[in-house]
């Protein structure tokens, strides 16, 4: 049902992010989707990427922390109100999103995403049919 | 008491009133050597006292103190009691602050230096079968020579592995069965991290049963993460060149003080400020009077570092005077906005949290002329969650405030991002402006 996401701690100065990329592109590792928060002093690096598991090693091998986490990813139709519609199912049932990205992939929208409750999420997802996207339809795709 | 405890059965065990008598006797005798020299000859003329003024042990505050600035003065050699062609061996400070000092060794006295350390190994249960690595610094850093004569006085086969190389010190550890390694605290941090990495369990994969760390101040925290980490004890070690080296102090198994051994040394602890003697439990300034040394004796040598006595029995069966681990060294004190403060109150409060390592920085700066305290320290683990980094920076900077009274400023920094040293790790960098 969900994804594995590659969570790596960045400090706010320059070459810790080139770091991480380079590793990376030295293993062969893809890059799916990614996005940074900061804050004043450091972000979390947060990516989905082709085999995740070993990107982690790889990682780890180059001496850069990383956590592997869960996260969930929908499917949506390309238009407009979509993502108002999938959210708002969580929401309704009591459910907070915690974080959430998206990307555009085979003319559809990906929405990934951490709740503060992934097991009633899950529920959720499975009473309503939402499109679940698995690793290897992502491999598949990209 | 079992005399197979002890290395130096009759000395370890002596009564307190066999001590002290002991170290009359001894005392009258380092008078009578320092007298030999004319650096002391004029400091005994200045304090209007002779050789005959030593009567009781009390009498040892009638001597002049000795201090770090004497051994610079009369650098390389203007304290020697002995001719130098007595002398085998010397061993000097890297001077970063002024002229470097010299200690100078004759054979009996390195001999006695030996016996120290081996007396030391043996009291923590290391016998002529363990194997002992010893990876701390050689060359001038007394740890080096220190520890290895010590070792091999007691018998065990020794491995002068130096500082460094932690892959090499890990291949040793496993190929030569080492059962005992001697290295500064952050050293063997360093060692445990590089292990982790080559997937080397230090209970599964090597036959460790013991470590002895010292040099630099640690707190009870960073011992407990230490003997975490490894799955063995680890024992505290106190030294320091003026005083030949290691050896001087140490803890036994009951890990409650370090034993000072006072055959060799009679133990004050002074006010650093009115140079009065504080009464038993009160931190003052650790000074020392050596009572063995040929070469180079010293009279009351302000050490410069603050500890307290604890006691002076032990259930171990020692009765050499018990003191704390050192707080720091009164140079090594911070004044931060009138408050004093040591790295090491930050460093116990730092080791209280799991999810942090053990590597730190404290970088002091002035910032529109007001003087700021930032703390850098490694995370031990990554997160997905920035609310969990928050609430941590948040516990970090509360707890310090509560030890230190001032509220640093935390930063969270990725592992393997402040800089490992192999030698003494440097804790504090100042930048303040009337520093410059």
């Amino acid at each position: 049902m969900t994804i594995h996401q590659l969570s790596i701690f960045i400090e706010n100065r320059s070459g810790t992010l080139i770091r991480v990329l380079n590793a990376l592109k030295e293993a062969n590792i893809q890059i799916i989707a990614s996005t940074i928060a900061d804050t004043a002093e450091y972000g979390i690096y947060r990516l989905i990427c082709s085999e995740p598991l070993r990107a982690c090693e790889e990682l780890k091998k180059a001496n850069i922390a990383v956590a592997l986490s869960d996260v969930f990813a929908i499917a949506i139709d390309d238009q407009p109100g979509r993502a108002a519609e999938a959210v708002k199912t969580f929401s309704e049932a009591g459910i907070s999103i915690i974080y959430m990205y998206s990307f555009l992939l085979g003319g559809k929208g990906i929405l990934i995403f951490r709740t503060d409750d992934a097991q009633r999420a899950q529920q959720i997802i499975e009473e309503r049919h939402l499109s679940v996207i698995n690793e290897s339809d992502l491999q598949h795709i990209s | 008491m079992q005399k197979e405890n002890y290395f130096n059965f009759e000395y370890e065990t002596l009564s307190r009133e066999e001590i002290e008598a002991l170290q009359l006797e001894r005392l009258k005798k380092t008078v009578q050597q320092c007298l030999k020299n004319e650096f002391y000859q004029k400091k005994f003329a200045e304090a209007g006292i002779t050789a005959d003024d030593i009567q009781s042990l009390a009498d040892v505050r009638k001597l002049p103190f000795t201090t770090k600035q004497d051994l610079r003065d009369t650098y390389p050699f203007g304290m020697a009691c002995v001719p130098l062609r007595d002398c085998v061996r010397l061993h000097s400070s890297s001077g970063t602050t002024g002229n470097p000092t010299v200690i100078l060794h004759t054979q009996r006295d390195l001999d006695e230096w030996a016996n120290q350390v081996a007396r030391n190994l043996w009291m923590v249960g290391l016998r002529p079968d363990d194997v002992f690595q010893n990876s701390s610094g050689y060359g001038m850093f007394t740890g080096g020579l220190g520890f290895q004569y010590g070792a091999e006085r007691l018998g065990m086969l020794t491995v002068p592995a130096a500082a460094g190389n932690s892959l090499r010190q890990i291949k040793f550890i496993r190929d030569f069965g080492t059962t005992a390694i001697h290295a500064v605290p952050s050293y063997v941090t360093r060692l445990y991290e590089v292990m982790k990495e080559e997937g080397v369990d230090p209970r599964r994969d090597t036959k460790l049963k013991v470590l002895a760390i010292g040099a630099e101040p640690h707190s009870e925290e960073q011992r407990q993460r230490i003997e975490q980490m490894m799955g063995v004890k680890a024992y505290n070690s106190f030294g320091m060149s003026e005083m030949c080296g290691p050896g001087v102090g140490f803890e036994c198994p009951e890990q409650n003080g370090l034993h000072f051994w006072e055959d060799y040394y009679i133990v004050e602890i002074v006010d650093p400020e009115t140079l009065e003697p504080v009464p038993d439990g009160e931190i003052g300034e650790l000074v020392l009077t050596t009572l063995c040394r040929e070469a180079m004796p010293l009279l009351r040598y302000r050490t410069r570092d603050l500890t307290r006595v604890l006691g002076r029995s032990c259930p171990c069966g020692r009765n050499h005077i018990r003191l704390d681990r050192m707080r720091g060294r009164s140079d090594d004190m911070m004044v931060l906005r009138g408050v004093n403060i040591f790295p090491i109150q930050i460093e116990k409060i730092l080791m209280q949290f799991p999810e942090l390592a053990s590597n730190y920085l404290i970088t002091l700066t002035t910032d529109e002329e007001n003087d700021n305290m930032t703390v850098e320290v490694e995370l031990a683990q990554p997160t997905d969650d920035y609310k969990q980094l928050q609430n941590l920076e948040r516990e970090i900077r509360r707890r310090l405030k509560d030890e230190i009274l001032l509220t640093p400023i935390v930063k969270l920094v990725a592992k393997g991002t402040l800089p490992v040293s192999e030698g003494k790790a440097v804790r504090v960098v100042d930048k303040r402006k009337v520093y410059q």
